[in-house]
C-alpha cells in the first residue's frame, strides 16, 4: 500500500512509521502544521506542534529514508478544533480537543487528502490494535499496554476510517517501542511523552480560555437550597467534580467540600454540592459514531467517559435525542461535552458526545 | 578542489604552507574578477549569498550614513530574496533606517518611474538601492542598467543580488556600473557556504565581521579549497555561458509549450518575453492546485521542483514575489518552479510533461473543499 505517516517529531508515531516500511508498504511522512504561529507553541517536547518537534518529524524522516513533507492545516485546526474548545467551555461543556483532532483532522482532512493524492491508508502511532475479520470487516481493540491504551480518543472513528488506518503499536508496551527506535537510530527514543492540550502553550487552559473569552461573572448556587454563595468569574474555569477554584467563604453546616456539581452557561450559573451529588448512573448522549455498526437497543456494553479512565457496566437504550446509558453502579463527576466510548470487552463499538448525566434514584 | 585539500595552511599565515593556501586563494581572486570584469581587489570572500547581502546592505548603509547622517533610506525592490529583504527590514526596525520598496508590473519587472520619483524626492537622503539582477522566482531581468543611471546621477551606490544571474546573464561589472555585486558559489555548480561580494574599489563599506580583517571589510579564516572550487565553477559557466544558455532555453521553450499543452490553464509567471527572463527559468500557477501536493505527486515521480519559500517549521507559505505582481493568493498557491541548468535533458522536460496532467489532476481534487455528513445517533 500507499501509506501517509503522520511524524509528530515523537518517538511513537517515528517507529510506528519505520514498522510501516518493515511491513511493505511504500511510506511518505508528513508532518502537520496546525498553527499559523508556531512561535506560539511551546518548543519544548511536550506538545505536538513545536518548530523542534517539526526538525525533529524531519530528522526521522531523514533516518528513515522517506520523503518528507509540512501540511499546513492550521485553518482546519482553528476551526474544527480550538474554536470548538472554546466555544464548548462558552457553553458549559467539557470538550476533549484530542477526540476532536482525530475526529476532524487526522483521520478525516489528512485522510482525505492522502486518498486524494493517491494513498490508500494514514498510519499513526496511536497504542490501539485493529483486527481485520474475514469479511475484510475491521474491529477497532484496545492496546495491550493499559497505561498507554489510546483506543478511548480513536472511538470516534468510522470503520471507512478504519479501514484505512493503521496502528503498528497497540501490541507493545511503549518500553519496547523507546528501546526500537533507539535500535533504529532514531534519536526521538528518550523524548518525554506528550500529553496536556498541545494547542495551550504553557499549559494553563483556564488562562487560554479567559483570554479568549474574557469574565463572564456569575454566581455560585447551592444545589440543594437554590440559595447564592457567592461570586464567580466564568463557567468556563470548572467542570463537574472539581474542588479547586470554588471560593466559597461560609462552609456548609456539615463541614463537608463543596464540588461542581453542574453548570449553566445561559446564566452563568455554577452549581455547587456535596460529592454525593456528582455520583450519576444515566448518561443522555448524542452524535454517536459506530466503528462498525451501531449497538442494539438494550445491548449491554462498558462505558468509559475520560481518557483514563476505568469502565462501567451500562445498557444502551436509544431515544429521540440521541442515545441513554444506565450504568449498572454510579460514576464520579461526569461532564456534559465529554465522549462516552463504548466497549464490547477490549473492542469499541462506538462513541457518544456526553449531553447531561442524572441520578435514576434520589 | 580536491587536491587542494591538501594544502593544510591557512591563508592568513607567512609560513611556506600558508603561502600555498595564499596562492590559491589569490588565484582564485584573478580568476573571479576576469569572470565578472572586476578587479581582484574587488573581490571580497564571503560564506555565500546571504552574507554577501548582508555584507552589502549593512556595510553600505552604516558607511553612508557615517559619511551623511541625512542618508537613512534604503530602497530596494518588493521582489528582492529574503537574504535582501530581511537585512533592509532590520536596518529599518534596528537602526532607524527609513525603506522604500519598488512596486513591479505584472511580470516581476521593477517599476523604473516610480524608484525616479523615490530618489528625485530626496536624493540627498538615499543611502543605497539594491536591486536584483534577475528574480530567483519567477526569473525576470531587472533593468539595472535604468536603476544605475538614475542612481549615478546623484552619487548614490547601487548593490545588485546577482546570485541568480551570475553564469546565466551576460555581467560585467566595471561595464554595468554597480558598485557591489552578490555572487554564490552553488549556484555556479561550486561548493556550497562559499561566495564573494564584488565591491568597487573607492566604496566604502562597515564590515560586519570583526577580527583579524582577513579580507577587505570581512573577517574570518578563508576556506581555501572551497575558493578555488569556487572559482573554477565560474569561469566555466562564464566560457560555456553562451552554448548553455543555448541548449536550456530551447528546453525552457520546450517545457513552457509542454506544460501549456497538458495543462491550458496554466498561468505562465514572469516576463513571457524568452529574452525578459532566466534562461533556466519557468514558473507556472495551476490553478485549484496547492503548490506543495503537485510538488509531493512530482517528486514521487522523480521530478524535483519548488513551490517558493517556507517557514521554519516547513509550513509553505504563498511567494511574497508573486503577491507583489499582484497574483491573487489562491492561485499563488499552486505555483511551481521548474528551473532547468547544464545538466538538464530534454528526458527531463518530457518526464515532467509526462507525469504533469495526472499530478494535477489529483493535486485539484486535493484542493477542493469536501462536505462530509457525519452519522447521527
Amino acid at each position: 500500500m500507499r501509506v501517509i505517516a503522520a511524524l509528530s517529531g515523537g518517538v511513537d508515531s517515528a517507529v510506528a512509521a519505520a514498522r510501516a516500511i518493515d511491513a511493505g508498504h511504500e511510506v511518505v511522512g508528513i508532518h502537520l502544521a496546525l498553527t499559523p504561529d508556531p512561535a506560539q507553541f511551546r518548543e519544548g517536547g511536550r506538545g505536538c506542534c513545536s518548530l523542534e518537534d517539526a526538525r525533529d518529524a524531519r530528522r526521522v524522516a531523514d533516518v528513515l529514508g522517506i520523503a518528507y513533507y509540512v501540511w499546513d492545516l492550521a485553518e482546519q485546526f482553528q476551526a474544527d478544533v480550538i474554536d470548538d474548545f472554546v466555544s464548548e467551555y462558552l457553553a458549559g461543556r467539557t470538550p476533549n480537543p484530542c477526540l476532536r483532532c482525530n475526529e476532524h483532522i487526522k483521520f478525516s482532512a489528512v485522510l482525505d487528502r492522502a486518498i486524494d493524492l493517491g494513498f490508500d491508508a494514514v498510519v499513526t502511532g496511536h497504542y490501539a490494535q485493529r483486527e481485520v475479520r474475514d469479511d475484510g470487516v475491521v474491529e477497532l481493540h484496545r492496546a495491550v499496554d493499559a497505561t498507554k491504551d489510546q483506543s478511548y480518543v480513536l472511538a470516534v472513528l468510522e470503520q471507512w476510517q478504519l479501514q484505512r488506518s493503521l496502528f503498528p503499536l497497540g501490541a507493545d508496551p511503549k518500553t519496547a517501542i523507546r528501546d526500537e527506535a533507539l535500535e533504529r537510530g532514531l534519536l526521538v527514543a528518550d523524548k518525554p511523552d506528550s500529553h496536556d492540550i498541545c494547542f495551550v502553550a504553557d499549559g494553563r487552559t483556564q488562562q487560554f480560555l479567559r483570554d479568549r473569552i474574557g469574565p463572564r461573572e456569575g454566581d455560585f448556587v447551592d444545589a440543594e437550597t437554590g440559595q447564592t454563595l457567592g461570586r464567580h468569574d466564568g463557567t468556563f474555569g470548572f467542570t463537574v467534580g472539581q474542588r479547586r477554584g470554588v471560593t466559597i467563604e461560609r462552609p456548609r453546616a456539615d463541614g463537608a467540600p463543596r464540588y461542581v456539581v453542574g453548570l449553566d452557561a445561559s446564566t452563568q450559573t455554577v452549581l455547587v454540592g456535596p460529592e454525593s451529588l456528582l455520583r450519576v448512573d444515566v448518561i443522555d448522549a448524542a452524535n454517536a459514531r459506530w466503528t462498525i455498526e451501531p449497538a442494539h437497543n438494550g445491548a449491554e456494553l462498558a462505558v468509559q467517559v475520560r481518557a483514563h479512565g476505568d469502565t462501567t457496566p451500562a445498557t444502551v437504550q436509544f431515544n429521540e435525542s440521541g442515545l441513554r446509558l444506565t450504568l449498572q453502579s454510579p460514576e464520579r463527576g461526569i461532564a456534559a461535552g465529554q465522549t462516552a466510548a463504548m466497549y464490547a470487552g477490549t473492542q469499541v463499538v462506538g462513541s457518544a458526545t456526553i449531553t447531561g448525566a442524572s441520578r435514576s434514584r434520589a | 578542489m580536491t587536491a587542494a585539500y591538501a594544502i593544510t595552511g591557512n591563508a592568513s599565515s607567512l609560513h611556506a604552507s600558508g603561502r600555498q593556501a595564499r596562492k590559491l586563494v589569490e588565484e582564485a581572486r584573478e580568476t573571479i574578477a576576469g569572470a565578472l570584469g572586476c578587479r581582484p581587489g574587488e573581490v571580497i570572500f564571503t560564506s555565500g549569498g546571504t552574507e554577501s547581502d548582508n555584507l552589502a546592505i549593512k556595510g553600505l548603509f552604516w558607511a553612508r550614513r557615517a559619511g551623511d547622517q541625512r542618508r537613512i533610506q534604503v530602497i530596494t525592490s518588493s521582489v528582492e530574496h529574503h537574504a535582501v529583504l530581511d537585512p533592509v527590514e532590520w536596518l529599518g526596525t534596528h537602526e532607524g533606517a527609513v525603506v522604500q520598496l519598488i512596486p513591479v508590473d505584472s511580470h516581476g519587472q521593477i517599476d523604473v518611474d516610480a524608484l525616479r520619483e523615490m530618489v528625485a524626492a530626496d536624493p540627498g537622503s538615499v543611502a543605497l538601492i539594491s536591486v536584483m539582477a534577475a528574480n530567483n522566482e519567477v526569473g525576470t531581468v531587472q533593468p539595472l542598467n535604468e536603476v544605475v543611471a538614475i542612481a549615478s546621477e546623484h552619487g548614490i551606490p547601487v548593490h545588485c543580488d546577482a546570485v541568480q544571474a551570475a553564469g546565466v546573464l551576460d555581467l560585467n561589472f566595471a561595464i554595468d556600473g554597480i558598485d557591489a555585486l552578490t555572487v554564490s558559489s552553488h549556484k555556479v555548480g561550486g561548493p556550497h557556504g562559499v561566495g564573494a561580494l564584488v565591491a568597487a574599489r573607492g566604496v566604502a563599506i562597515e564590515a560586519l565581521l570583526h577580527g583579524g580583517a582577513h579580507e577587505r571589510s570581512r573577517s574570518g579564516t578563508l576556506d581555501a579549497p572551497a575558493i578555488a572550487g569556487f572559482a573554477a565553477a565560474l569561469i566555466a559557466a562564464v566560457d560555456q555561458r553562451e552554448q548553455t544558455v543555448a541548449r536550456i532555453e530551447v528546453l525552457r521553450d520546450s517545457l513552457i509549450k509542454g506544460v501549456r499543452h497538458v495543462v491550458p490553464d496554466a498561468v505562465l509567471q514572469g516576463d513571457p518575453v524568452a529574452s525578459g527572463r532566466l534562461p533556466g527559468n519557468a514558473h507556472f500557477s495551476f490553478p485549484g492546485c496547492e503548490g506543495d501536493a503537485l510538488l509531493m505527486l512530482l517528486d514521487a515521480r522523480g521530478i524535483e521542483c519548488s513551490t517558493g519559500s517556507a517557514c521554519t517549521a516547513g509550513i509553505p507559505e504563498p511567494s511574497h514575489v508573486l503577491l507583489a505582481m499582484g497574483v491573487d493568493p489562491e492561485l499563488a498557491r499552486g505555483s511551481l518552479r521548474f528551473s532547468l541548468g547544464s545538466t538538464s535533458t530534454q528526458a527531463d522536460v518530457d518526464a515532467l510533461i509526462e507525469a504533469l496532467p495526472a499530478a494535477v489532476d489529483r493535486a485539484r481534487r486535493a484542493g477542493r473543499p469536501r462536505i462530509r455528513i457525519s452519522s447521527e445517533a
